[in-house]
């Protein structure tokens, strides 16, 4: 069945729901690679109309990406809860967007089982940003392992401390640098250079031996690909969280090398160390718009409804956190900080409708037109919306990645300016330790010597 | 009571932005000052151009042959990809058969000042070892308005075994001189990443030219074994010699 909508005398016609959504999607470079843009600012606006008259109930009756080629889909229909959906089944997008801008917290948590991830990017595509900031900013997650995160009034930083050769004193020295801006409550976690178990090990056990000699109440993370973490847990290694960067189709989780069966072993792995003391959330995702495109598994799906499928995946599997790259794949998905800043506040929403506790790395390539005039607006925006973590990292320049990301005097600008505090067990932890006389004398506080960090 | 250790100690241990200092919550004017010519200088590096001629004379005696993608321009290279990861149908023609043999595509990438001055040097190391190890070089490729993918195209129309696709990083704020390369074993079209192996940030003060191109050998001896390069293949290269101060 198709959809038809008039606009200023002319009749626009959508064949299927996959492409009504994508010409509903505000412009983006990335739909325009893809062929599935709106062609004109009044065919945007035609679908967005027929968008706003569809029933919700029609998302359950018609698959994006065909419910027999794709496991994501599997998950998405068959984890589908019409007991939470009950509450707004007699709904249409639009009369969903009104709803929600109305929604208590407690009526947004209890309708999580009952959305689908296309329901939410559909939503998504009628809303501005002040209707993703409000909404987001209602939906509460919170998550815990060695403290807890994601509570009114909080943000947390996860502190980066990557190094181009993973020498585990640069490590060190950035883990240290961090510490002292307030940064690493959400985790410490590094991305290899190279995914090389030898190197992994020893990286997992030096941000171990930085955790408990500190006595820091958080988690650490290396980031490598999720066979090689199944590798290290076999091998004994402190492994707190496991990663993988995962995507929304069935064909873009297997071009990272990942499916939901190899996730769920991991999620056992990882559960079975109880490394967790005041809670055991143990994984931790990484999404971005662009990456089913850019492994052309995208079935014909725009980025940003793709990205909200990917949030199922996660969800599937109780993360303690979950982050989109927003910049990070570069201009051929999203060409500028308009379209960088719209995608971040999208991803934000969406993950935090469907219950994850959402972060989002405000971020940026040299290749894009983006600055960092365009990464504190977004910063601020997200604040404000309430985004659970951003990350960390010296001078906001990540000299293993090669892109911009929030620096740690970023993480101190947007908790000051809107007096946001980090999670309560590590400002405790902060407290004791003195952090903020030491940093504003220029030293190191007593308690945190380098020397046992293997910095003499 | 020991003297406290000064915050700007840090910096002896790495290159990252480190003891930047304070004003209120903020970088002191200084940092602030000095991160944005680092910006303007990566913006101004995207859109370096490779000097052929010049590459060709640093790589020399091997023979070298030039081809493009699809992409016309660095406008259409940025937005379009895909044209990126497709061989100009006139080069294909051109290209020799080289059946069986370990091919080197040298590919401009998101910043071509790295590749200019890494790739013969990379080069250099790691194809004696190569030889000796029994392995045939194929002539070397020079691509330019490159993806990595671009790789299994041209591999796959010359028969290669294996093709290491050396190919400019986008530049970074510390680093506008960074070589990746990806390893890919019986290259053909449709590849995905998940099948190739990566040894990133090839750098004076990342990783040297001879320590990659002994990961280079060792990844290379590994993945004949295996049958695979990518996921399958861990990196298990003992890595104690890149870490040595």
């Amino acid at each position: 069945m198709g959809f038809a909508q008039t606009v200023g005398g002319t009749r626009y016609t959508f064949p299927d729901l996959r492409i009504l959504l994508a010409r509903a999607t505000p412009l983006r470079s990335g739909d325009v690679l893809a062929g599935l843009a709106a062609e004109t600012a009044a065919e945007r606006v035609a679908a967005q109309r027929a968008l706003a008259d569809l029933p919700l109930r029609h998302f359950l009756n018609e698959a994006v990406v065909p419910y027999e080629a794709d496991e994501v889909t599997r998950l998405i229909l068959d984890g589908h809860d019409t007991t939470a959906f009950a509450p707004i089944a007699h709904l249409t997008v639009g009369g969903f967007r009104d709803w929600l801008l109305a929604a208590e917290p407690a009526a947004l948590a209890a309708l999580r089982p009952g959305l689908t991830p296309e329901m939410a990017a559909g939503v998504s595509k009628i809303m501005r940003l002040q209707d993703l900031i409000a909404v987001a900013a209602q939906c509460r997650v919170t998550t815990a392992f060695r403290n807890t995160l994601g509570l009114p009034g909080r943000l947390s930083i996860r502190l980066q401390p990557n190094d181009p050769v993973d020498d585990p004193r640069g490590v060190a020295a950035a883990i240290l640098d961090g510490l002292l801006l307030g940064a690493g409550d959400a985790v410490i976690g590094v991305n290899p250079a190279t995914d090389n178990l030898e190197t992994t090990l020893r990286v997992l056990e030096l941000l171990d031996a930085v955790r408990d000699r500190y006595a820091i109440p958080t988690q650490s993370c290396v980031l490598a690909h999720v066979t090689t973490s199944l590798l290290a847990i076999e091998r004994g290694a402190p492994v707190d969280l496991v990663f993988q960067s995962i995507g929304g189709t069935e064909a873009v989780n297997r071009s990272f090398g990942v499916s939901l069966s190899l996730l769920a072993e991991a999620h056992l792995a990882a559960l079975s160390l109880r490394r967790g003391s005041v809670g055991s959330n143990c994984m931790y995702f990484e999404t971005g718009q662009g990456s089913a495109l850019s492994a052309e598994a995208h079935h014909g799906v725009d980025q940003q409804t793709v990205e909200a499928r990917a949030y199922a995946v996660a969800r599937a599997f109780d993360p303690l956190l979950v982050n989109t790259v927003v910049g990070f794949i570069g201009p051929e998905y999203l060409f500028d900080g308009k379209q960088i800043t719209r995608a971040g506040l999208e991803d934000h929403f969406c993950g935090k409708l469907l219950g994850l506790p959402m972060g989002v790395d405000v971020c940026y390539t040299n290749h894009a037109e983006a600055d960092q005039d365009d990464m504190d607006a977004l910063l601020t925006l997200l604040g404000v919306a309430g985004v659970t973590y951003i990350m960390g990292v010296p001078g906001a320049d990540d000299v293993m990645l090669a892109y911009q990301s929030t620096s740690f005097h970023d993480g101190l600008y947007v908790r000051a300016a809107l007096g946001k505090r980090p999670a309560p067990e590590f400002e405790a932890w902060m407290a004791r330790m003195g952090i903020e006389a030491a940093s504003g004398a220029g030293v190191l506080p007593g308690g945190m010597a380098p020397a046992l960090v293997g910095l003499g | 009571m020991t003297e406290p250790v000064a915050w700007t100690d840090l910096r002896r241990f790495t290159g990252a932005r480190v003891a930047l200092g304070r004003a209120g919550h903020g970088l002191p004017t200084a940092a602030h000052l000095d991160f944005q010519e680092a910006h303007a200088r990566a913006r101004d590096a995207v859109h370096s151009a490779l000097d052929a001629e010049a590459l060709e004379a640093a790589v020399a005696p091997e023979p070298l042959l030039r081809v493009a993608s699809q992409a016309e321009d660095r406008r259409s290279y940025l937005l379009r990809p895909d044209l990126g990861r497709r061989l100009r149908e006139a080069d294909r023609a051109r290209l020799p058969a080289a059946p069986g043999s370990f091919l080197v595509v040298i590919a401009d990438g998101l910043c071509a000042t790295g590749v200019q001055v890494q790739a013969p040097r990379l080069l250099a190391a790691a194809l004696p070892l190569l030889r000796r190890a029994g392995l045939g070089i194929a002539p070397l490729i020079l691509a330019s308005q490159a993806r990595v993918a671009l790789g299994d195209e041209i591999g796959e129309a010359m028969g290669a075994a294996i093709v290491a696709v050396l190919i400019g990083e986008r530049p970074g704020l510390s680093a506008t001189d960074s070589l990746g390369l990806y390893l890919t074993l019986a290259p053909r079209r449709g590849r995905t990443d998940a099948e190739r192996n990566c040894i990133s940030n090839i750098r004076p003060g990342g990783l040297d030219a001879a320590a990659a191109a002994e990961k280079l050998l060792w990844l290379t001896g590994a993945a004949r074994r295996l049958g695979a390069t990518g996921v399958e293949l861990k990196d298990e290269q003992p890595a104690t010699a890149l870490l040595a101060p």
